[in-house]
């Protein structure tokens, strides 16, 4: 268990710098001149100005001092500067961050809740209205664009209830009932791939699980059928329905850049979107950044807490 | 052989009896159906396939329209004249989800195309020389494999600008590292089976294996991968021209269409839900053809 943790660890590492330098790159040696970007492409600037401009802005320097000093930057805790507003960006990050993790938070408990039960009964009563229903909404949740769901979630809510998604983002410590109201609806349309992945997932392992001649042993022995599903057959079938849901995860990072421009909250994935199209390079550096990192940390998790869970890789070297 | 003979004039009956070939047209027929029945969610995956594919091919026939004409009213609902309605600018609707559908498989199948050639030619690589090659080149692919999901793509149509052809790049390029990792598995796997070595023995070359033996074999995993790449491909790509980082207007294409729209969702609601309709349906069909395809293919599954 210790070599497994350790190797889990050291892998991260040079994975998470190689991620920083792809991050770094991208937006330096991709065209489009950051001068262009913050004037606009509306005034044509001379040379001698460009120069003086960018050595302000650092970016004169070759490109390993660049990196170094940025990355000196961000541990320090100085996320730079948005080229358009002049703003800090670490309070920008810091007030974008809660919305993002409420809106992943909540999209994770729904899916989960809702999409493990709905696999374990489609998987123990096989065949029947239940299972049907389960398969067929899996498949089409998967191919659901969640920007299509999300534009007809709201036509069908101002429709039917009269309600539209608030303007203006109340954070959770100071309204909690108004916030949950506005992250709710959000929140349900990120859930919906994941609560498809969650249903498919655990009705395969289920079924696989089910079918084992222990589960046959245990019938045998008298238990009562919900007794055999919970004690025995549910542990072995979620070990690997955990495993693909940590990876899944991340993936909310990428829906929520999506559904947060649909319903208009300021997160992450927001500021992202907008940094890309006003071309505001700091900005789309760090939240990239974030969201890469974040990617990562969750798969190690998973790895980890899959490397606890299952008893093989748990004991294995205990003789 | 005297009695042989005897046998075959004996009877009209016996002559009857013996079996003649079926024709190929009968055998197809009967394969068909016999696939149909026990693969349902496959078939109806190829059916809406073979659908999309007739209507882009056939898109400037069977458009009622010009899909840039703004003569029209604006915010006309579904009518005879114009089936899907119209839009904003009084373009009509119809005419252009079916010029958009040209544009999506134009876009998902070149993307797709970057991804597997690039894709499997890394994991190829990466596979036959083994060691350090294949240690960094796995490295590069699960680097990329870090960015979730529509991240990556983002990022580099962000920056490149958006446009059809950067749009498939970005997209092209997040599918590589699935194809990688598939076709570097599948070369493993078939290193170590018997037959490869049984080839070697007799004299083949390293070339002639991979032809002969390698290839048709890698086929089966990486088709079912090439018609799920595709309904990504789609998927990707009409985020992207929702978000606008795709494919720029005037040119149809289904997410700009639907980016479009919403602003207009209470008033207009069509604007919206054809385009929308329109992705969902391909990415289902493909979907659909794929997991059938990975039931048909499955070897554990044939007697």
């Amino acid at each position: 268990m210790r070599t497994y943790i350790l190797r889990r660890l050291l892998l991260t590492i040079p994975t998470i710098i190689g991620l920083t330098i792809i991050v770094f790159l991208a937006v330096r040696l991709l065209p489009g001149d950051v001068i262009d970007a913050m004037s606009g492409g509306q005034v044509a600037v001379d040379e001698a100005k460009r120069q003086i401009i960018r050595e302000r802005l650092g970016l004169a320097d070759p490109l390993p001092i660049q990196y170094t000093h940025w990355i000196a930057d961000i541990l320090s805790g100085d996320l730079g500067v948005s080229l358009r507003n002049a703003q800090p960006l670490r309070e920008v990050f810091l007030r974008a961050l809660p919305v993002t993790l409420e809106l992943g938070i909540l999209a994770a408990i729904i899916a989960s809740v809702i999409g493990i039960p709905l696999g374990i009964t489609s998987a123990v009563k096989r065949y029947s209205l239940i299972d049907f229903s389960v398969r067929v909404i899996g498949l089409i949740g998967l191919s659901f664009p969640n920007f299509w769901l999300g534009t007809l979630l709201i036509l069908v809510t101002s429709l039917a209830f009269k309600w539209i998604p608030g303007l203006t983002y109340v954070p959770i410590w100071e309204d909690p009932i108004a916030n949950l109201k506005q992250m709710i609806l959000p929140a349900l349309v990120l859930s919906f791939q994941l609560m498809a992945i969650a249903m498919r997932m655990t009705r395969a392992t289920m079924l696989e699980v089910l079918r084992q001649d222990y589960m046959r042993t245990a019938q045998a022995k008298g238990l009562k059928p919900s007794k055999i599903v919970t004690r025995h057959a549910l542990r072995n079938a979620l070990i690997p329905v955990i495993t693909i849901i940590g990876v899944q995860l991340g993936y909310l990072l990428s829906g929520s850049v999506i559904i947060e421009q649909i319903f208009g909250l300021p997160g992450i994935g927001w500021f992202f979107l907008q940094g890309l199209l006003d071309r505001d390079y700091p900005i789309v550096q760090i939240m990239a950044l974030f969201m890469v990192s974040v990617f990562v940390l969750l798969n190690l998790a998973t790895d980890l807490i899959y490397g606890y869970i299952d008893p093989r890789i748990r004991f294995e070297g205990i003789e | 052989m005297e009695q042989q003979a005897q046998l075959k004039d004996a009877s009209p009956f016996i002559r009857a009896s013996e079996s003649r070939e079926p024709s190929l047209t009968r055998r197809l027929l009967k394969r068909s159906g016999h696939f149909a029945r026990t693969n349902l969610i496959g078939t109806l995956g190829a059916i809406i396939v073979v659908f999309l594919v007739m209507v882009a091919i056939l898109a400037p026939l069977i458009s009622p329209f010009d899909p840039i004409d703004q003569g029209a009213q604006r915010f006309l609902p579904p009518s005879l004249e114009h089936w899907m309605g119209t839009d904003s600018l009084g373009r009509d609707i119809a005419s252009r989800v079916f010029h958009g559908t040209r544009v999506s498989l134009y876009v998902g199948l070149l993307a797709v195309g970057i991804g597997l050639i690039l894709g499997t030619t890394i994991g190829v690589i990466a596979g036959y020389f083994g060691k350090q090659i294949d240690n960094v080149l796995m490295r590069l692919v699960d680097m990329m494999l870090a960015f979730p999901g529509l991240v990556l793509a983002m990022l580099i149509a962000g920056l490149l600008g958006p446009s059809l052809t950067n749009a498939m790049i970005a997209v092209g390029l997040i599918l590589t590292p699935s194809f990688a990792r598939v076709a570097r598995g599948s070369l493993l796997a078939i290193f170590s089976e018997p037959y490869i070595e049984s080839a070697r023995a007799v004299g083949g070359t390293d070339f002639y294996i991979i032809r002969r033996h390698v290839l048709p074999n890698m086929m089966v995993p990486l088709i079912v991968l090439i018609t799920v790449s595709l309904s990504i491909a789609i998927l990707a790509e009409s985020s992207l021209s929702f978000l606008g980082l795709g494919i720029q207007p005037p040119a149809p294409s289904w997410g700009g269409m639907l980016s479009s729209g919403r602003p207009y969702m209470e008033v207009a609601p069509w604007v919206a839900i054809f385009p929308g309709l329109a992705i969902m349906l391909a990415v289902l069909g493909f979907n659909f053809l794929g997991d059938g395809l990975r039931d048909a293919l499955d070897p554990r599954l044939k007697e």
